[in-house]
Parts: C-alpha cells; sequence; structure tokens
C-alpha cells in the first residue's frame, strides 16, 4: 500500500503496527517463560514473569490512546478504518494473554513437588504450539497476510485436541494418586489458559483478516473440534 | 439498510450496473452511457449510473473528475456552457431528459439545484422564495404563495428564524441561513430531485452541520444527489457513494461499504488520502 | 547571551537591502504624489483662469434712461401693428439717444461727439422695450425707464479689464480760470505734485493728440483731460459738465496707460460714463442675459439660451437613441450571442469604433444623414443621430462591463429554480448591473456634450438667433458656442467664453453627480 499524502498518519499507522508487535512479543514470551517456570518448577522465573504484567497493561493503555487520537485527528477511512479497528481489537486480546500468562505463572507457585516432572512435561508440549500459533499470528499482522492470519484461524483445532489430551492425562494422574489433585486442578486451569490463549489467537486472527479483505472469517465455518469443559 | 455486498464484478464496466437495481428502492433517474464533451475535450466517459428515489447519493472525486459536470447534465444546466455536448440517456419519469424536445426549464422545474456558494438573489427573503412559483405559475392566489413561502421555509428548516422578517434582504442572513434559504428556493418550485453541488463548502461546520441535517430531513420526501468534496460528509450524508476518477465513474455502492471496504484500488487510494 | 548585531533582525546585509528597499518604496510614493500634484495643478490652473474670466463675466453694467414712448417716434405710421413696433429699434434707439443728448447737450452739436455718445448703448439693446411696447400698447405716451446693458467696452473699462489705469486723489485746487475755448487752467498749492511726480516715475506723456496716454480729471459728473501739469496748477480741456465744480474740490485723476488711437474706447466716452455713473444711472448687476437671451453680435447682448436648448435637444436625441440602442446590443452581445469568430469581430470592431477620433463620426453623419436621407443641416435632430453614433461603442462598453460584474452564481440561480434565459437577464442581471449601465450612459453622454468636431461639420456652428423650439431647428451647442466666440476679435467675448465654458462645466458636474447618487444609491454587494 502506497503512503498518504500526509506522510505522519502513515508514520503513525506504522507506530501503532510496530506497538502492537512489540506488545506481542513480550506477550509471547510471557508465555513460553510461564511454561518454562511450570517445566522446571522455576518459582523465580515464575514471578519474574507476574512482574512483567504491568508493563503490558501500560503498553495497552498507550496504545488505546494512540488509536483514540488517531481516531480523533485522522478519521480513518476503508483499509486505514479497519486496520485502526483490528488494532484496538488486537491489543485487547494481546493484554488478555498477558493475563492469561500471568495466571499461568502465579498458579505455578502452587504446584508442590507433588506434581511430577511427568505432568508439566504436558505444558510445554501445549505451550510451544500456542505461541507458535501467537507468533504465526503476529507475524500475519505485521505483513497483513489474510492467508496467513486464516492458517492460523484454521490451526486453533490442533490446539484443542492438545488441550483434551492433556485433560486427560491429568485425569489419570489424580484418579492415580489423589494427593495430586490439589495440584492437578492447577495443572488443568494452566492447561486451559493455554487454550484460552489459543482462541485468543485465532480473534486475532479473524482482525488481521479482516483487516486486510475487509471480510469477516465467521462467514466460513471452521473445523472444530468438541471440546471437554474443564 | 442491507448487507455488504459480498462480491461483485469491478464497479467500472456499464454492465455491473445492471446488476445492481434490484437493491435499490427504486431508480428515480437512470444514466445510461453518458458522455460529456467540452468542445474536442472529453470530460466524462460512459457514465452509467442508477440514482434512486429518496435517498442521498454522494458523488465524490478529486477536482476535475467530472463529478460536477456529471451532476450539472441532469438538469441540463450544461446547456448554457456552449462549448459543452452531453450525450447519452439520461431517463426520469420514462423519458429521455437529455433529448433536445424536453424544455430544459420544465426540467428544472422538476429538478432544483443548490450551488457551492450561497447565491440568494438580492432581494428581499420572501421574494427569493417566491421567485420560482411565480414564474411557473404555481400560485393561483396571493395566499397561496404566501403558504408556498412558508412550506418552503419549513422544509429548509429556516421558517423559525426569518419568519419575523421575510421582507428583510436575503443578504443579511448569515452564511448557512443563505445556503437554506438557497434549499428553500429550490424546494419551492416542487421539484422531485434536488442536485447539490458542494453545498457546504463554504460554510462553517456548524453551518455545515444545519446543513446536512436538513439533507437528511429532505431525503424523505426527494431524491437528492450532492457532490462534496469532503469524504466525511458524503459519508454523513449520503445512502450510495458514487467515486469519479478522470471521468470514470470508478465505483459506486453503499456508502458503509465504499468507506469501510471499497473494492477499487482507486478508490481505496482517495477515500484514505493516498491520491497521486 | 547571543550578540545582538549577528541576529537575524540585525544583520547588516540584511539592513542595507531593507534600506534600499525602503528608498525605492518612498521613491515610488513621491512619483505618486508629483504626479497627482501636477494633476491637480493643471486643473487648479484651468479652474482658476477660466473661473476668474467668467467671474468677470457673471455681472454686468446697465444704464437706466427714463424716456416717454412718443407714439409719433416708435409707430410713425400711427397704426403699427404690433409686430411693427417691435421692429421699430431705430424708433426706440431715437428716444434713448435724445435721452442722452439731453443729459450731455454738448455733444449735441458736433456730429463726431454725437455718434460717440450713441456708442454708449447698442441699438440692439432696445429690442426687449420694444417687445415689451408692442405685447401692450397702452404705454404708448407714457414714460418708462429703460434699462440697457452698457457698451461692452465702456463695461470692461469700468471693471477695470479694458486697460492699466492708476487713480489717484490729488490736493484741492483753489482757482478755476477759463483759458481759451473749452480749456480751463486749475490751480492749487501742491493740488497735481502726485501726478507731476507720477508722469516723471513713469514717463507719461501728457498731451492733446490721440497718440498719447491720457490722464483724467474727474469730480463729480464733470471730467475733463489734462494736457499740461505742475506741482501746482494744470490745464485741461473740459470733456463733460461744469469746470466750476472743480473749485474747492479734491478731483480724483485716472491715468490711462493705453493711448487712445489704441483702445477702443475715447476719453471723451469714458467721461461720459464716469458722469452717469456719478448720477447714479450706471448699475452692476448680475449678467443673466448671457442665460436668458441669445447669440448676438454685440457681446453685450449675447446670451447663450439658443445653445442650452440646443445643446439639450441634442442630448435628448442622443439618450433616446443610444441608450436603449447601447443597452440592447450590450445586452444580447454579453447574455446570448454566440461566441464565435463573428461575435469576436463585432466586439474588436465596437471597442475600435470607441477610439474613432469623432471628427469622423461628424463626417460620417454629414455624408448619410445630410446627404444621403436629406435631414436638415444645423438640426439638434442630425447632431443628436451623430452623437449617438459617437457615444453607442462607450456606452456598450460600459454596460458590458457592468453585465460582466454581476456574478454568475446569481445567473445560474435563476436558471436553477427554472427561470428562462431572457427571464434570468431581465429580472435579475439588469438591475443588478443597472446602476453600472446608466453611469457608463450618463459618462457617454457627458462625452457627448462636450463634442464639437462633429457638430461643426453638419453645421450646428450657425449664428442662431431664435431658441430652437425642436430637433428639427436650427440650432447650436454649447461647445461649438464656446468655439464660435472664442475666435470672435472683441475683448469682450473672452470672459463671456469663459462664462460659457463654466455653464458647461456645471452641466458635466450635474451629470456626473446624477452618476454618484446613482451609485450610491443602487450599488448592491454580493
Amino acid at each position: 500500500m502506497s503512503d498518504h499524502i500526509v506522510s505522519a498518519f502513515t508514520d503513525e499507522l506504522d507506530k501503532l503496527a510496530a506497538d502492537i508487535l512489540r506488545m506481542g512479543g513480550i506477550v509471547e514470551t510471557m508465555i513460553l517463560d510461564a511454561s518454562a517456570a511450570v517445566d522446571g518448577n522455576d518459582l523465580d522465573l515464575a514471578r519474574e514473569v507476574v512482574a512483567r504484567d504491568p508493563e503490558v497493561d501500560q503498553l495497552e493503555a498507550e496504545i488505546e490512546r494512540q488509536i483514540v487520537s488517531l481516531i480523533a485527528r485522522r478519521q480513518p477511512m476503508a483499509h486505514d478504518l479497519r486496520a485502526v479497528f483490528a488494532a484496538l481489537k488486537v491489543v485487547g486480546e494481546l493484554e488478555r494473554i498477558g493475563d492469561l500468562s500471568k495466571n499461568i505463572a502465579k498458579r505455578t507457585q502452587r504446584l508442590d513437588k507433588i506434581v511430577g516432572p511427568a505432568m508439566r512435561r504436558g505444558i510445554v508440549r501445549m505451550a510451544s504450539p500456542v505461541s507458535r500459533q501467537l507468533n504465526m499470528v503476529l507475524d500475519a499482522y505485521a505483513t497483513g497476510n489474510a492467508a496467513a492470519a486464516k492458517a492460523v484461524w484454521e490451526g486453533d483445532d490442533d490446539i484443542d485436541q492438545h488441550y483434551n489430551s492433556l485433560f486427560r492425562e491429568m485425569l489419570t494422574y489424580m484418579i492415580e494418586d489423589p494427593r495430586t489433585i490439589g495440584a492437578g486442578a492447577h495443572m488443568l486451569f494452566i492447561a486451559k489458559n493455554l487454550e484460552r490463549i489459543g482462541d485468543h489467537c485465532t480473534n486475532i486472527a479473524e482482525f488481521v483478516y479482516f483487516q486486510a479483505t475487509g471480510d469477516n472469517l465467521l462467514s466460513t465455518e471452521r473445523p472444530k473440534t468438541p471440546q471437554i469443559d474443564g | 439498510m442491507e448487507s455488504t455486498v459480498t462480491s461483485a464484478p469491478p464497479a467500472t464496466s456499464p454492465g455491473t450496473q445492471a446488476n445492481e437495481p434490484e437493491r435499490l428502492t427504486f431508480p428515480r433517474i437512470e444514466c445510461r452511457d453518458i458522455n460529456v464533451f467540452y468542445g474536442d475535450k472529453q470530460a466524462i466517459f460512459d457514465i452509467s449510473l442508477p440514482i434512486p428515489d429518496r435517498s442521498v447519493t454522494a458523488l465524490i472525486g478529486p477536482s476535475g473528475c467530472g463529478k460536477s459536470t456529471f451532476l450539472r447534465c441532469l438538469n441540463r444546466m450544461n446547456d448554457t456552457i456552449e462549448s459543452c455536448r452531453v450525450e447519452g440517456q439520461i431517463i426520469m419519469d420514462g423519458e429521455n431528459i437529455n433529448d433536445a424536445a424536453i424544455d430544459p426549464v420544465l426540467l428544472r422545474s422538476r429538478v432544483g439545484m443548490v450551488f457551492q456558494k450561497p447565491n440568494p438573489f438580492p432581494k428581499s427573503i420572501y421574494d427569493n422564495i417566491s421567485y420560482g412559483p411565480r414564474i411557473h405559475g404555481l400560485a393561483a392566489s396571493r395566499e397561496d404563495l404566501d403558504g408556498m413561502v412558508e412550506k418552503s421555509l419549513r422544509r429548509a428548516g429556516l421558517w423559525e428564524e426569518v419568519k419575523d422578517r421575510l421582507t428583510a434582504p436575503a443578504n443579511s442572513l448569515s452564511g448557512g441561513q443563505q445556503q437554506r434559504l438557497c434549499i428553500a428556493r429550490a424546494i419551492a418550485v416542487q421539484p422531485e430531485v434536488i442536485l447539490m453541488d458542494e453545498p457546504c463548502s463554504a460554510l462553517d461546520p456548524v453551518a455545515t452541520a444545519r446543513i446536512e441535517e436538513l439533507i437528511d430531513e429532505l431525503r424523505k420526501r426527494y431524491c437528492i444527489v450532492i457532490v462534496t468534496h469532503s469524504m466525511q460528509q458524503a459519508a454523513r450524508v449520503s445512502q450510495r457513494t458514487a467515486f469519479f476518477h478522470l471521468g470514470i465513474l470508478v465505483e459506486m455502492g453503499e456508502t458503509d461499504q465504499i468507506f469501510t471496504n471499497p473494492r477499487e484500488r482507486r478508490t481505496e487510494d482517495y477515500i484514505t488520502g493516498r491520491f497521486g | 547571551m547571543t550578540n545582538l548585531s549577528a541576529g537575524p533582525f540585525r544583520n547588516e546585509k540584511a539592513l542595507a537591502r531593507l534600506r534600499k528597499r525602503r528608498a525605492a518604496d518612498t521613491r515610488f510614493r513621491l512619483y505618486g504624489l508629483s504626479a497627482i500634484g501636477f494633476a491637480l495643478a493643471a486643473l487648479s490652473l484651468l479652474v482658476f483662469s477660466i473661473g476668474a474670466q467668467a467671474l468677470s463675466a457673471a455681472t454686468y453694467h446697465v444704464v437706466k434712461y427714463d424716456v416717454v414712448l412718443d407714439a409719433a417716434v416708435i409707430a410713425p405710421k400711427g397704426k403699427d401693428t404690433p409686430d411693427q413696433i417691435s421692429r421699430n429699434v431705430d424708433g426706440f434707439y431715437s428716444l434713448v439717444r435724445e435721452n442722452l443728448k439731453d443729459t450731455f447737450p454738448d455733444a449735441r452739436d458736433d456730429r463726431r461727439s454725437s455718434r460717440e455718445l450713441g456708442e454708449l448703448m447698442t441699438r440692439l439693446a432696445v429690442l426687449p422695450t420694444a417687445r415689451k411696447v408692442a405685447d401692450n400698447p397702452t404705454l404708448m405716451g407714457q414714460k418708462i425707464t429703460i434699462t440697457a446693458p452698457l457698451n461692452d467696452d465702456l463695461d470692461l473699462y469700468l471693471k477695470g479689464a479694458a486697460s492699466p489705469q492708476k487713480k489717484v486723489k490729488l490736493g484741492k485746487v483753489v482757482s478755476v480760470e477759463a483759458e481759451t475755448g473749452r480749456t480751463y487752467r486749475l490751480a492749487g498749492p501742491a493740488a497735481f505734485k502726485v501726478i507731476e511726480s507720477l508722469v516723471s516715475a513713469e514717463r507719461f506723456e501728457v498731451g492733446d493728440a490721440v497718440d498719447r496716454q491720457s490722464i483724467l480729471l474727474t469730480t463729480g459728473a464733470t471730467t475733463g483731460k489734462i494736457s499740461d501739469v505742475t506741482t501746482d496748477s494744470a490745464v485741461i480741456d473740459l470733456l463733460t459738465g461744469n469746470a466750476d465744480d472743480f473749485k474747492g474740490a479734491t478731483p480724483v485723476a485716472r491715468l490711462i496707460g493705453i493711448p487712445q488711437s489704441e483702445r477702443n474706447v475715447t476719453d471723451q466716452q469714458i467721461a461720459w460714463t464716469l458722469a452717469l455713473k456719478d448720477m447714479g444711472r450706471i448699475s452692476r448687476v448680475p449678467h443673466l442675459s448671457l442665460l436668458t437671451h441669445t447669440d448676438s453680435t454685440y457681446p453685450e447682448l449675447a446670451g447663450a439660451l439658443a445653445a442650452i436648448v440646443g445643446s439639450l435637444l441634442t442630448m435628448f436625441v442622443t439618450a433616446f437613441i443610444a441608450v436603449p440602442i447601447g443597452i440592447f446590443a450590450s445586452v444580447y452581445l454579453e447574455e446570448f450571442a454566440p461566441r464565435n469568430r463573428v461575435t469576436e469581430i463585432i466586439e474588436v470592431n465596437i471597442n475600435n469604433l470607441a477610439a474613432v477620433p469623432s471628427i469622423v463620426f461628424g463626417l460620417l453623419g454629414a455624408a448619410v444623414f445630410l446627404g444621403f436621407f436629406g435631414l436638415p443641416r444645423s438640426a439638434p435632430l442630425v447632431g443628436g443621430l451623430v452623437l449617438a453614433l459617437l457615444t453607442l461603442p462607450t456606452i456598450i462598453i460600459a454596460s458590458r462591463a457592468a453585465l460582466k460584474s454581476v456574478p454568475p452564481s446569481i445567473r445560474a440561480a435563476a436558471l436553477g429554480v427554472g427561470a428562462s434565459k431572457m427571464q434570468s437577464v431581465f429580472h435579475h442581471v439588469l438591475p443588478l448591473a443597472g446602476p453600472g449601465i446608466f453611469t457608463g450612459a450618463i459618462l457617454g453622454m457627458a462625452r457627448a456634450l462636450g463634442e464639437t468636431a462633429p457638430l461643426l461639420l453638419i453645421g450646428m456652428v450657425a449664428f442662431v438667433a431664435d431658441v430652437p423650439s425642436g430637433p428639427t431647428d436650427e440650432a447650436t451647442a454649447l461647445p461649438v458656442l464656446i468655439y464660435s466666440w472664442s475666435t470672435n476679435a472683441e475683448r469682450a467675448w473672452e470672459p463671456m467664453t469663459a462664462a460659457v465654458i463654466v455653464i458647461l462645466l456645471m452641466f458635466l458636474i450635474v451629470m456626473n453627480g446624477i452618476v454618484v447618487l446613482l451609485r450610491r444609491r443602487f450599488e448592491r454587494r454580493w
């Protein structure tokens, strides 16, 4: 897309996108770090992730301020309007992802030694595709690639399957050893959080797709695995 | 309002519009293959455009894109320009109004026009409004004429402001009031179509808002075509928008669609401020 | 603290450039002022020279003659018709002459003196009286007072415009001794010292001969001419009155710079005039006859009435022809005519026509209206036609400018509500252009009012003694009258000409005043 006649407008839109990507990057590392803390029972790392959340909140507020100002001053139209609208939605989704990651880190502190490495390994196995989803959707956002966004959107099914298998696995552990029920519940919530993050990535993908095409992904049916609710 | 169009072939080909009218309430004016020439220079190329009744159609585009020229075809104001030649059919009530047999004077009593700069006659407010009905012999008596003046001023939302000083010179009104007076003057001859050529370009934002409110009100009764340089204005007041560029109708569609998801790259570039 | 001298407002180079620019500014303003000053000076010079001259023609001297309207003289046949009475100039004139001879009996015997005395009044000056008597025969046999203008040269003399003259008051004359004939010796101690010194200082040559400058000695109604003078005594030739009047009097001496032979009035006539004035029979009155009389070969009888009426008739004809044609032509050209080669040529030609010398229009008028159509010569009708042709381009150009200045948005507004082209022009454009069009028309007419050359060529330069009663009568016009009067030789015509110029200027001022009023009254803003 060529530049605006008013170059400051282009600059502001570029800065908006850059800030969102920066926020995305922070959130992405938060997911990975939180899952690593779960895996290694690394309480310091967990505290660090929790401490990073206010930064994300601040960034969200800053980006929202930019968006309000941009709408007021530039009255964006067409693609620009969709871009600003998408940015407003995406920034909310990212904030939620940040909250969920913080929640994972907080729960790490509640897992005792009782929860063995085998149980924890499942979380890491699930966290890596989730963060990959986020990474991919941020790439799609950065390039305005509707096809890539659609791919992320369709990839959410894998996350759901991961969650389902992890859920069953946790249940098995808890049935085998009732002492793990308390920690296991936390583990279930962690898994659920990761699944929620996946959903947020899907939402972001929808907005990226809308921004790029002006059309709504929801009008097409998405492959869906029936979900087991925790 | 119908939902946005999912898919359509490029809007520039005349065939596109032929597919679209079923979405319109009722095409008040149907333009077919309009070509306009100034001397040897062609200003408008093969424009076909249905104009729906009881709604506002906005014509947007950069300066010199032919939108005003097109507008002036609709009441044959181009006839007054000697070197100007209009080809094509403009069907209104089953007649081609571009036909030489149609008297433009009669046409203009049914297609009113409001101009860029408020241009009241340098006479009294009353005389401004009553002039049209008088020359067309619409009023049977003085009371009739008084009634028409009041009705027109009421419809133009000006009655309350001027009812006590109808004999005051029109030039004593503010710019926005003058423009509403001009709208009232256009309404007074009981037209069915009102053409507006950048009616707010000389007005301040408050006066502009008043005019826009008025346009929205008038939409219930008239078929309105408005040329505007302000895309925000087009977005605010119109139900359908047509984008002109270099004498070509680039895209025509629901205003919502044009301003959120235009199909044509040129439209997109224009309305997002990337033209050039 | 930054160095102030290096700042952008104190940069030496910039300041130097600025000074230069300011100097150019000032120079330009001075050029403009001096141009305006020059124009103003020229204008005021013109106005003053004409005004001063015209002022001297604003009043003139009239003489009262008490006469008995002797029926035997003014109606010698006994039953003269009023017409015959009104034509009997000689009869009435002889009454006046008799009156003068009664006043100055000395002149009665001498033929030359008698003729000179008669010249105090022009024969034709009795015409108004003759007409009055013809209209009212009951006056016959009664005693009436005829008031008639003084001879133009004596009038000028009294106004002090005829010749350089020094007037001095002398000492008391003690004795008057008669010498030979009408020669008297006046004496008084140091009574004539002033004259004596003036004569030697200004090299006045005193003597009887007509080519000598004259010194007239006057007291009351008595005047004598000095032929020899010393400090204490003078020898005079008595011109009129009684020499004994000088005894005990302090006479006034008039040293007249031009010898008799070089002026139009004789010392004798001056003496009589002074005597009449002393008797209170001469008075200076407003020169109304300038507006009420028609042309005459005698300046004191001449007036501009015929020319004023002629000019007005001509203007009426011009206005009736040029204004409607001009307006319709300009409306058509501006509003209706298609823009093509033909209208372009017409436009160019109209503009060129405005620059054609007016005398060409005169030739055209003479050839076409007089030669081809056979219209009467010297008639305001023809003059008006020619001037109409002359002003037409001016009016068309001015009207088109006025029409052009009406904003096109008004036309668009009218067309937009469905007015036809003609309705838009006649309902909206013309009323708005009206003041401008009339301004142009009146300015064109003002130009026509001052035109001389074309009128000369169609014979409106004729001597017209009667007020024209219609556009086909013989007539002349104000500028032509100015032209013909200015070519007359007599000096009295000069102030008269200036007076007519002032009348013409008054007309122009009134017309321009109308223009200003129209503008004030009807100018619109849009």
